[in-house]
């Protein structure tokens, strides 16, 4: 066996590569489900702005089903939706997607996940991506997510989205600090 | 429903590398959670070649004429830890131009831009597993980590392999560069093996009479799990 790849830093210049693929619109106009806008920073150990990093998501349509060959659950596609996003931080740190809000997928021993979107974090100065997850604000579900219960509880809500205006979530990344975000082990 | 394994401990990088400064500030404190591998973990976005008809894979295609520097030819397979080859997925590379330079307004070395040289491609595997794109070697460049330092000869590769958790972006650099041993990005992981497998080797087979130089570089995504998740 030859052990995986070693992981890199995405560096500086990432948009050269990867901004062909910038996705800040996730589900083109006729995608069922309820939209929502979220908009965010990434901020550094002294809340400073991280003006670089790139964030992705992958998330589930509307019923709770991926766009992909190993989910077999009897649930609809979504024709025009992948359920890929990737966007960038400006100057001020500043990202935002819009999206509709995913359905409900399984998870560990006949548990219902949480509505949620998985996300990659990338950023100069990271050898090797973070990953973490976002949930809803008011989701009942939230309260029995397999996942989210693994996080100490003073903790979760920093993957947990704030209600902004109707229609408009905020997260902030936060790097380091008293409330560093929840990142996963994948 | 099968999970993706582990890393094998030494081989990946930890978030705090303090010889690259510009860690400190941009690394997680608290211990990461482990969590296990659900529908959300093991699937992925795939992408076709529909919607990569803007970039290509002749990086030296880009301009009027032709880009200054070597040209060279980039090829190799892309398998999971088992060897099998990880299909249609998509390679993502970037790089600096032949004078060390990218075309980027944050990079402010004092070394020419190439109007005929933009420095991205993107292409997907083929059915075994291959990739191949054409370039010209890029240079090296000076960046301020610390006192005189310069970053080897490198390409920079992004791939997501058949799911979330088999995401990669890496470096690949180039065989006998003097500056290897003395750059804190490649110099990264305790396991000397897996720092090595990022160097490309010179490659005869895809050398081309005439035209270019052949490097190979292999990419390993994550194997998977032989035992199955509890659903």
């Amino acid at each position: 066996m030859i052990p995986a790849t070693t992981s890199q830093t995405v560096g500086p210049y990432y948009a050269i590569g990867l901004n062909l693929l910038l996705t800040p619109d996730m589900a083109a106009p006729g995608v069922l489900g309820e939209r929502f806008a979220l908009e965010g920073r990434v901020l550094d150990s002294n809340r400073k702005p991280i003006p670089d990093a790139v964030i992705e998501i992958w998330q589930a349509n509307a019923a709770g089903k991926y766009a992909h060959e190993e989910d077999t659950q009897d649930k609809p596609l979504a024709a025009a939706f992948r359920g890929f996003g990737r966007v960038g931080t400006d100057k001020d740190g500043v990202f935002r997607l819009t999206s509709i809000k995913p359905g409900s997928v399984p998870g560990p021993n006949g548990t219902m996940q949480a509505p949620h979107l998985v996300v990659t974090v990338l950023m100069r100065g990271l050898m090797i991506r973070l990953t973490t997850r976002l949930y809803f604000p008011d989701e009942p579900l939230n309260a029995t997510d397999p996942i989210l219960n693994l996080v100490p509880e003073a903790r979760r809500a920093t993957i947990i989205a704030k209600k902004a205006e109707p229609g408009v979530i905020h997260w902030d990344v936060l790097m380091q600090g008293d409330d560093e975000t929840v990142f996963f082990d994948v | 429903m099968r999970a993706y394994r582990r890393y094998q401990p030494g081989t990946q990088p930890s978030h705090n590398h303090p010889p690259y400064v510009s860690s400190a500030e941009r690394h997680p404190k608290q211990p990461l959670i482990v969590i296990p591998h659900t529908l959300s973990e093991i699937t992925g976005p795939q992408f076709t070649l529909d919607e990569l008809r803007k970039s290509s894979a002749d990086l030296t295609k880009h301009g009027q004429g032709e880009p200054l520097g070597e040209r060279i030819v980039v090829s190799g397979k892309v398998t999971d830890e088992d060897g099998r080859p990880v299909r249609r997925t998509l390679v993502e590379v970037w790089q600096a131009n032949a004078a060390g330079r990218y075309l980027h307004k944050v990079d402010q070395h004092d070394a020419p831009l190439d109007p005929n040289f933009r420095g991205c491609g993107h292409m997907l595997t083929d059915d075994d597993g291959h990739y191949r794109f054409v370039t010209i070697k890029p240079g090296a460049y000076p960046w301020r980590n610390h006192n005189n330092a310069w970053r080897p000869q490198h390409i920079h590769f992004s791939l997501f392999g058949p799911a979330f958790a088999t995401r990669i972006v890496t470096q690949m650099y180039f065989p006998g560069d003097p500056l290897l041993p003395f750059d804190p990005i490649y110099n990264c992981t305790a396991d000397e093996e897996a720092r090595k497998r990022l160097i490309s080797s010179f490659d005869w087979e895809t050398t081309i009479p005439e035209i270019s130089l052949g490097y190979k570089f292999d990419i390993v995504l994550r194997g998977r799990d032989t035992t199955p998740i509890e659903e």
